[in-house]
């Protein structure tokens, strides 16, 4: 067995490990966080696979971004786990059901496969990332500028469902508070000084200033 | 000499080969974040027209090890219902990606530990991985405030990761490649190459997000003492604190050798076609004026002086101010530069891009 083999198995126990732990663990933080060893584990496979560019984007993307605004989310939520568990025997059908068709998929798709010869190792100067953009700016340029405005109207979508003024809500226009003047804050007022008074008896050399030096005490 | 040890080390297996340029990264690296941490005080210090830290050694110099030891002997304390596993891995994933990073920064030419294709991308996957250690950190803690400062250091991240990765694009544009080494190439021919003038908006954009990524001031609202005591690690005490401590110092520096490699040309000398030929010819100026490791390392600490400068000058970001920063003036900044990087290079507008 080749080291690459060793790394393949070892990473594929750790995806497997970490997706089953992720459907079985009760806390659900500690399940965002297995899901995070799954990309990472399936990245590094992607690397073994000579995928540099797909290892890296996964990565950076899912477990970068994506992850880290799941973790948030489910972090500030108060989770009732007794609630999430109310429906289970009512959608357990339909659960079923969802699960055999994507088993079937998955099954189609692997016996399909499974006869291929293993592909040739490409040579050191190989660069994954050159590769996928070659393709992806020629051959498939129009599905992937498709994608792209699609993908744009989502976060125009997503921007505007959430954008909403709310009556309560307190908030400034930085705006404004950058446009401050020393005008608009302060006016100078002209005054003329006080005349200093004789000192009282008793309120000798020991009085305090009027502008209160209590530091130098 | 040298070629002795050069023949030694060519002798040695790969894997030999590769433990021993891992150790002589993380040793110097260590150590400058030691003295990192002394050059902070000191410079505060001189800012606030203080001395700073001057008893231990002379002139205080041994200051970051008598720190050390002290940490090193504090007690490790577990909070009550914290979860351990993630309590003590929390400092392990903050310091683990700062220090995998270096993997493929150059440090003079052909120096790097892998010299990989896709290295800018590498370099931004990895510094967008440092944000978990802070998360569990905060969550781990069972702490309020802790988990607070935790939430605030994730939303800043991942806002001011969109405007750092797009400025990467402008330099992977103008370099039309992710090889880190390779950028450094196509910044030579002399100063005018390198890429700080035409991409000088995304450089303060990159510098800016870099601060922010760190965690430090004026964007330190993920610690803000004054407001949730310090954050995510409020509840660490011991190495377990210091290893966020290295962690930060650690990325500080990376985000410094960073931007010196982006946008200066990294270990390129900025004598490059001004002095005459025969100027790095000379016995020993010549070396010096040469390209090489100094330079990198002088840049290095430019930008380095920067994040301590700006500790002592600007006050705190409000979180609001902060978000506004990121998502409504540099996300747009570097929008706007890449489509003029977009003429620019369609026009073959030189020096730069002919």
């Amino acid at each position: 067995m080749t080291f690459e083999l060793v790394l393949f198995y070892l990473f594929g126990a750790i995806l497997l490990g970490g997706a089953l732990a992720m459907i079985s663990v009760r806390n659900p933080v500690h399940a965002a966080l297995f899901l995070v060893l799954c990309f990472v584990a399936a990245a590094a496979l992607w690397l073994l696979a000579e995928a540099e560019f797909l290892g890296i984007v996964l990565v950076l993307v899912y477990v970068g971004a994506v992850m880290v605004l799941f973790l948030f989310v489910v972090m500030m939520l108060d989770i009732n786990l007794a609630t999430l568990r109310e429906g289970f025997t009512e959608y357990l059908p339909v659960g079923i059901v969802v699960a055999l068709a994507m088993a079937t998929v998955l099954v189609l798709v692997i016996t399909r496969y499974i006869t291929m010869d293993v592909p040739e190792r490409a040579g050191p100067e190989y660069a994954n990332t050159e590769a996928l953009g070659a393709i992806l700016y020629t051959e498939y340029v129009y599905p992937f500028e498709i994608a792209a405005v699609i993908l744009l109207v989502a976060i125009i979508a997503a921007i505007s469902l959430t954008m909403r003024k709310r009556p309560d809500n307190k908030s400034i226009d930085p705006g404004k508070q950058m446009a401050v003047s020393r005008e608009g804050r302060v006016r100078m007022v002209s005054m003329p000084s006080e005349k200093k008074k004789a000192p009282r008896r008793g309120e000798g050399s020991g009085t305090r200033s009027p502008d209160g030096d209590d530091e130098s005490k | 000499m040298f070629d002795w040890m050069m023949n030694l080390y060519q002798g040695l297996p790969t894997i030999m080969q590769i433990l021993i340029g891992i150790q002589l990264i993380v040793i110097p690296l260590m150590l400058a974040v030691a003295y990192t941490t002394f050059a902070e005080r000191k410079v505060i210090g001189y800012a606030h027209v203080r001395v700073g830290p001057n008893r231990v050694g002379p002139r205080g110099w041994l200051q970051p090890i008598a720190d050390a030891l002290k940490l090193l002997t504090k007690e490790v304390i577990l909070p009550t219902n914290a979860n351990r596993f993630l309590f003590l891995s929390a400092p392990v994933l903050t310091i683990a990606p700062a220090l995998a990073a270096w993997a493929v920064v150059p440090f003079f030419d052909g120096g790097a530990l892998a010299d990989v294709n896709a290295g800018l991308l590498y370099l931004l996957a990895l510094t967008s991985l440092g944000v978990y250690g802070i998360i569990i950190a905060g969550w781990a803690s069972n702490s309020k405030y802790a988990l607070l400062g935790s939430l605030r250091s994730a939303a800043q991240l991942v806002s001011y990761e969109i405007a750092m990765g797009f400025a990467l694009v402008g330099v992977l544009m103008a370099a039309g490649t992710l090889n880190v080494g390779g950028i450094i190439e196509a910044q030579s021919g002399s100063i005018y190459h390198w890429f700080l003038l035409p991409l000088l908006p995304l450089f303060f954009v990159y510098f800016i997000s870099g601060i922010a990524e760190t965690n430090r001031a004026p964007f330190d609202v993920a610690e803000g003492e004054s407001e949730i005591v310090a954050g995510f690690h409020v509840e660490y005490s011991g190495m377990a604190f210091a290893v966020f401590f290295l962690a930060e110092y650690a990325n500080m520096i990376l985000i410094s050798a960073l931007t010196a490699i982006l946008f200066l040309g990294g270990w390129l000398s900025p004598f490059q076609g001004i002095l005459p030929a025969g100027a790095f010819e000379l016995p020993v100026i010549g070396a010096l004026l040469d390209h090489g490791i100094h330079w990198f390392l002088f840049k290095t600490a430019i930008f380095l002086f920067a994040f301590l400068w700006f500790r002592a000058t600007f006050p705190r970001y409000r979180y609001d101010q902060i978000m506004r920063l990121g998502w409504k003036v540099l996300i747009p900044v570097t929008i706007v530069w890449l489509f003029v990087e977009g003429v620019l290079v369609a026009f073959n507008v030189g020096p730069w891009f002919a």
